[in-house]
């Protein structure tokens, strides 16, 4: 049981930061309907300038309150991940606007290779290990097993990382429910045509979903540094894939389905390592993936798409 | 001096598709300086932001946790060449500036370019930096003006051109003696090696090899995504089903030997291709893409974590070498050399190897041209144009789709086995996503559905990346900087430039598979390709 609630906490912990990631994908598919292969990257990137940030802050100006620093840091590195997002989507996608579907993700898988390699010419190979800032955690439970005492610990990062990303949420929601952006982003999703003839810059929105998207995939990539310590300039790939899996799993274009796909991703992936083998936890996200798009192509909250002839 | 070789190609990306979506130019002589500086100023700023947390400072493990260094000088030049090649591009890409603008633009990049050598790479002469820059200078302003005057020539007369192009019988008769030029330049390409250049023959014949197998692969992969419009991002798996299957039984059975091998593993990568295709029928587009990613990372995670099968990371080594005709390629006595009583050299066995790929290649090639013209070739095109009409017509799309995948799948395991021979050892590391999409880049680059399109791209891909290793100069360039680290990098960049100038890939123009009475080429953008539909 004790060990169920620690597997709970870690699943939900680590489905919050694929869950900010999916969501970048999924508004994107929304709009252009593509898949943003370079996104992954784009988290990776996010993590890297979090990095700098922090160690710019520390070593270099020598400030020492870590809650001003985090703040400083997630903003510094959602302005300047977003400003990787516009630039992506400025000379990689918008060029081939109303091409051929194919050609878009052609770009992308480039894409994702320039961030890659630029990443790795750049900062080199090797890992970027950051020992953990914040420690400690409160004790939920005690238990007694076979091998002894058992506790169930909500670390003090595992609060910040799933407080933020409610925040976050609630942020995003009322962005998209109640500001002009937001309105043009679900008029662009429902008919990008007809929303240009009313009015709606279609190219600055579609910019501006990229930069809203690459931010949230920031503070994915300054989570991820921080929970797990460790970065390189592959961390994209398999990050991106999955948070493409759970945006699918929620239903692609549905943006609370890419929050509720990240978390039962993030909780597969933690269960499965946590009661099954730790070797084959991508294999079950993937065959997840496989399942639900065979099964429920239109995943848990999206809507059919209806094919007209 | 990572910052101009990271900076530079984005901005000449830039260029390329402002100019597609302007489409009208100004006329000549009405060059905005404003207008012009304004813009490149903004491009240099965003080089200076993208280019601050990764060019400017850089985080390295150091005893007692990380250490940032500052590169200040790396940022400073990114943003110069930025902002300098911006304002070339400008004047001889975006708008068709007067001379005297462009001469301008040019003097003040290649003064730029000479300042910046000058000022780094110590241990030289300072006279020689600034040489190497003005020549550096020199060589992209010839570039770019070359590319201004070739597209001076307005796209009217491009475009008679082009349609002329197409109906013309001449122009087929050219392509006809084109196809057989190439055939008999692939087929004495070893010996042009060893007389052309005998100090580096074992490093042209394997390149050679290397084309060969993409090109093979290129024309696997194309009959799933060319010709049956199915989207596949995981064909690598096959590829790696023919490598471990023919590596397993090699190492198993010591009877089995490359030439067995290779129908058993075309026919369990066909198997396999079956397997993975069925549950993806209902699948379309993206969708289709993203899960056959999925199974080819799958396949690939197996390989790695299955110790007691695969050998886990270690991947299997000792897999035989193919024999010709039962004579193997070893010195002394029963070997090829003494066989024929030939001077023994190493030399041979990649020959031979290379004659292998380039059969296998053409048989792919020859079953491809040979099947579009069967009824189930004329299915997949069909079933490529438009899946529903396709079903209404009373064609059996599941079955279509399924043969697609087998015989796409099947050429993949033929080259994983190559592959297999030709390394003598596997692994799962060979088999990564990007080896999928350097095999989907190359299809789609060369022009989908046309075969000497992937000729193309996998000669100016795979061995202009590999040239690169080659480049001894640029080292004496930029001392300090290795070419081969940047490959990737350029490569990345090559997919997306030659996307956004040409989204339909480099062969734009395909003869249809089946015509009444008379056979006119089509444009590539009147074929719906690779949509999944």
């Amino acid at each position: 049981m004790e060990y169920f609630v620690q597997q709970l906490i870690n699943g939900l912990t680590l489905g919050s930061i694929y869950g900010l990631i999916a969501i970048g994908y999924t508004m994107v598919y929304g709009i252009i309907g593509m898949i943003n292969f370079a996104h992954g990257d784009i988290f990776m990137i996010g993590s890297f300038v979090a990095l700098a940030t922090f160690l710019i802050l520390t070593s270099v100006f020598g400030f020492a309150f870590l809650p001003v620093v985090l703040l400083v840091v997630i903003i510094v590195a959602m302005l300047f991940t977003s400003a990787w997002g516009w630039a992506v989507e400025r000379i990689a996608y918008r060029p081939l606007r109303g091409s051929f579907r194919l050609a878009p993700l052609i770009t992308a898988i480039g894409m994702s290779i320039v961030l890659q390699n630029f990443v790795q010419i750049t900062q080199g190979a090797r890992v970027k290990p950051l020992p953990p800032q914040i420690q400690g955690g409160i004790t939920l439970m005690e238990g007694q097993t076979d091998a002894g005492t058992i506790l169930v610990q909500l670390s003090y990062m595992q609060m910040i990382i799933i407080v933020t990303t409610v925040v976050l949420m609630t942020g995003f929601t009322l962005l998209i429910s109640h500001t002009a952006l937001g309105r043009a982003q679900r008029a662009c999703e429902q008919d990008t045509k007809m929303a240009a003839l009313l009015g709606v810059d279609v190219d600055r929105t579609i910019s501006l979903t990229f930069v809203v998207g690459a931010a949230l995939a920031a503070v994915a990539g300054f989570m991820f540094l921080m929970l797990y310590g460790v970065i390189d300039f592959y961390i994209g790939f398999l990050a991106g894939i999955k948070a493409f899996t759970a945006a699918v799993l929620g239903g692609i274009g549905s943006l609370p389905g890419a929050m509720l796909g990240g978390l039962l991703i993030g909780l597969i992936e933690v269960f499965w390592s946590g009661y099954f083998t730790v070797e084959y936890k991508d294999v079950a996200a993937f065959s997840i993936l496989a399942i639900v798009l065979i099964f429920l192509p239109s995943g848990l909250l999206g809507q059919p798409e209806v094919e007209k002839v | 001096m990572a910052a101009d070789n990271g900076a530079a190609p984005a901005s000449e990306i830039e260029a390329g598709h402002s100019q597609a979506a302007a489409g009208q130019r100004p006329a000549a002589g009405a060059f905005d300086w404003g207008a012009a500086l304004r813009s490149s100023g903004q491009a240099a700023f965003l080089a200076g932001v993208l280019a601050f947390f990764f060019i400017g400072l850089r985080t390295d493990i150091a005893p007692g946790g990380l250490v940032l260094s500052f590169r200040w000088l790396g940022l400073l030049y990114a943003i110069i060449v930025v902002f300098f090649g911006r304002l070339l591009l400008e004047t001889f890409i975006f708008h068709a500036a007067s001379t005297a603008a462009r001469a301008i633009a040019a003097i003040v990049f290649i003064l730029a370019v000479v300042g910046m050598m000058g000022y780094d790479v110590p241990g030289s002469r300072l006279a020689n930096r600034a040489l190497t820059g003005a020549i550096l200078g020199i060589v992209v302003v010839a570039v770019l003006y070359l590319v201004a005057r070739w597209r001076a020539g307005t796209p009217a007369q491009r475009k008679t051109a082009t349609a002329e192009a197409g109906t013309s019988a001449g122009l087929a008769w050219l392509a006809r003696a084109l196809t057989v030029l190439l055939l008999i330049i692939a087929a004495t390409l070893p010996f042009l090696i060893t007389t052309f250049f005998p100090g580096q023959q074992r490093q042209y014949v394997d390149l050679a090899i290397l084309i060969m197998t993409y090109v093979m692969l290129g024309w696997g992969l194309n009959i799933v995504v060319g010709l049956a419009g199915l989207l596949d991002l995981g064909y690598v798996a096959f590829y790696a089903v023919g490598a471990y299957s023919f590596a397993l039984l090699s190492t198993h059975f010591e009877a089995i030997g490359f030439w067995t091998a290779l129908p058993l593993a075309g026919m369990l990568a066909a198997m396999w291709g079956l397997i993975l295709g069925f549950p993806v029928l209902r699948l379309r587009g993206d969708y289709l893409a993203i899960v056959t990613l999925a199974f080819g990372e799958i396949i690939r995670i197996v390989l790695l974590n299955w110790y007691e099968f695969t050998g886990g990371p270690n991947g299997i080594s000792g897999i035989p070498k193919p024999t010709l005709f039962g004579l193997e390629f070893t010195r002394g006595e029963g070997g090829f050399a003494d066989f024929f009583g030939i001077q023994y050299s190493t030399i041979h066995r990649f020959i031979y190897l290379y004659y292998i790929i380039l059969a296998l290649a053409l048989i792919t090639n020859f079953a491809t041209i040979r099947l579009r013209r069967l009824p189930i070739g004329r299915a997949w095109e069909a079933l490529r144009e438009d899946e529903i009409a396709c079903r209404s017509l009373g064609i059996n799309t599941t079955n279509t789709k399924l043969t697609a995948f087998a015989i796409g799948a099947m050429f993949g395991g033929f080259a994983g086995s190559f592959f297999a021979t030709r390394q003598g050892f596997v692994s799962p590391e060979s088999f990564t996503f990007i080896e999928s999409a350097i095999i989907l880049a190359i299809v789609v680059l060369g022009g989908m559905g046309s075969q000497i399109g992937v000729v193309v791209a996998s000669v100016a891909m795979i061995g202009g990346i590999e040239m690169l290793r080659n480049l001894d100069f640029l080292q004496q360039i930029f001392p300090g900087v290795d070419p081969v680290q940047y490959r990737m990098l350029i490569f990345g960049f090559a997919m997306v430039a030659i996307m956004v100038w040409k989204p339909r890939g480099l062969i734009t123009t395909r003869e249809p598979s089946a015509a009444l009475k008379e056979r006119k080429k089509i444009g590539a953008d009147l074929v719906a390709q690779g949509e999944g539909h």
